[in-house]
């Protein structure tokens, strides 16, 4: 065993200690030092190996890599982080794709198995390259983030994706054909940008974590390909963790795979349209900020319309002025609520909630009934008990959280459109519900006003 | 080459990989997938050992030198807004800001 092989395994062995330590918040910053301390180990082990010859176009592209990256993660905001991990793995299976191009055009002879770990590689970096710039237009907003459907949409998909695959399994059989080949790298970044034009909004926590999965995979296949057992290891830890957290979204919303991908849930959005107004109660901020002071027990369940709001650092305020007068303020978190796998607490993390008042929604749910309470802000379909009442709505048997068991609901929100689903919310015409009309932020901002100024 | 020691390599990763973030608070889910982003860099190895090789084509060279560029990119700013992330999940009564 030379030292560059040690050195690898030392660097697995931290990457496996990273996520590990990534479990809890007490240990995760040390999860990230190791990780950062195997990455280190892995890129001077790569250096000191006998076949690197030439530095200078490394070291080059090492300093600006870094400069490019240091003010992105200095500076980006911290709503912007779904946009910044979507250019991210962009970034990331790019690198993968271009390698994989590269060897394939190698000269020389090379081994089946070699030019098939290539083709996986190669397929799964490009659609990930333009399936993950696709999310960050979408995120961005530069795209229409309302999903695009055609006609027969998921035979033309899978159709681009077979000639691929045929394609792939021609170059494997035909070593010194290279002709399809830029063929094939165009199919594969087709066929990425099919898979996100149908994804709209709510589905992005699932499409993300996905994608995170190809990029690890993709890595996984070029470490088969040059015959690299770190590869290997850290593409599989990623692939596993993309995969399991999309599954745990899957899950949070009771859809399949399939469906998320092929389903086209935001077709439903025009039923949704034209029919008769019923009337609500609705409350000014004066009203609402006496009920509030006047509670005993607090639930806010944030959504994605509080992340377009900014509204997290006026929830904040108001969590720690009702907390001041003995109110107990908690927080309930969806698994899908926001862009992307744990958005929202992120978020109220950034605005210095401590994290033992963000609650899940399994633990949460049992405490909602004796809760005085529940404000929502920004959220719709995750609240929505049509999910448990009615079995023909479309996001029937999708666990939620049970908002309507409190004996107060209160809902702040911009106009009385429908959600994502595009279905009405029985929770708005309920006798103890309040809407509270206005953007999320400005009207936090004067419940706090209210509640500062009658009591002090 | 032996691939067989390979698949058994991934296998076993995978399943760790599966193990280990099941057992990841939904809290920190945001910070992880920042962080297992900013392990999937670990491409870089494989774009500095096409660029910096004995003899490399110009196609090569100007493929992996792209390739660590934008694997470098991913890795500092994955690793960096993951701690920046992870510094301001505070522990319940800790002294706010």
């Amino acid at each position: 065993m030379t030292l560059y092989q040690f050195l690898y395994l030392a660097a697995a062995f931290f990457f496996i200690f990273a996520l590990k330590w990534m479990s809890h918040p007490s240990t995760a910053r040390r999860g990230v030092f190791s990780g950062e301390f195997g990455m280190l180990l892995a890129v001077v082990g790569t250096l000191i190996r006998h076949e690197v010859i030439d530095y200078q176009w490394i070291v080059i592209g090492l300093v600006v890599g870094a400069a490019i990256g240091l003010p992105i993660a200095l500076l980006m905001p911290m709503t912007a982080v779904p946009q910044r991990t979507a250019i991210s793995l962009s970034c990331g299976a790019f690198a993968s794709a271009l390698i994989g191009t590269a060897e394939y055009y190698k000269p020389g002879a090379r081994p089946a198995f070699t030019t098939a770990a290539l083709m996986v590689e190669i397929l799964l970096g490009f659609l990930t390259t333009t399936a993950s710039l696709m999310a960050f237009g979408k995120l961005q907003e530069i795209l229409p983030g309302r999903p695009i459907v055609f006609k027969f949409q998921n035979y033309f998909n899978l159709g681009v994706l077979a000639v691929a695959a045929g394609i792939g399994v021609y170059n494997v059989m035909n070593p010194g054909d290279a002709q399809l080949f830029p063929v094939y790298i165009a199919l594969a970044m087709a066929f990425g940008i099919l898979l996100i034009v149908r994804i709209g909004g709510a589905d992005m926590p699932t499409v993300i974590a996905l994608l995170n999965s190809y990029s690890g995979l993709s890595s996984c296949a070029m470490g088969f390909a040059l015959d690299n057992k770190l590869l290997i290891i850290a593409g599989a830890l990623d692939g596993s963790s993309g995969l399991i957290l999309s599954i745990i979204m899957c899950r949070a919303m009771n859809r399949s795979f399939a469906n998320v991908l092929f389903g086209g849930f935001g077709q439903l959005q025009t039923s949704a349209v034209g029919q008769e107004a019923r009337p609500v109660r609705s409350a000014s901020p004066e009203e609402a900020a006496g009920i509030l002071s006047d509670a005993r027990t607090v639930v806010i369940i944030p959504g994605y319309g509080m992340a377009v709001a900014q509204a997290q650092h006026k929830i904040r305020e108001l969590h720690d002025l009702l907390t001041k007068r003995g109110v107990e303020v908690r927080f309930a978190i969806h698994p899908v609520a926001g862009r992307m796998p744990g958005h929202m607490n992120v978020l109220l993390a950034e605005a210095d909630v401590p994290y033992d008042k963000l609650i899940e929604m399994e633990d949460i749910n049992s405490d909602m009934a004796m809760t005085d309470v529940a404000l929502i802000v920004g959220a719709n379909d995750i609240v929505n008990p049509a999910a448990q009442n009615d079995p023909g709505s479309p996001i029937a048997g999708m666990p939620i959280l049970d908002a309507y068991k409190a004996r107060t609901v209160m809902i702040i929100k911009r106009g009385m459109s429908a959600g994502f689903a595009g279905i009405d919310n029985e929770l708005y015409y309920m006798d103890k519900t309040l809407m509270l009309f206005g953007d999320a932020k400005s009207f936090v901002a004067s419940l706090v006003k209210e509640i500062g100024s009658n009591h002090d | 080459m032996n691939y067989e020691f390979g698949f058994y390599v991934f296998m076993l990763a995978a399943f760790l990989g599966f193990e280990l973030i099941r057992k990841v608070s939904p809290l920190l889910h945001t910070p992880l997938m920042s962080m297992t982003n900013a392990i999937a860099s670990i491409s870089v190895v494989g774009a500095i050992l096409l660029t910096g090789a004995e003899g490399a084509s110009t196609l090569s060279r100007v493929l992996g030198f792209i390739a660590v560029v934008s694997a470098s990119t991913n890795l500092v700013s994955g690793y960096l807004i993951t701690d920046r992330m992870l510094k301001m999940f505070k522990k319940p009564g800790q002294p706010k800001k």
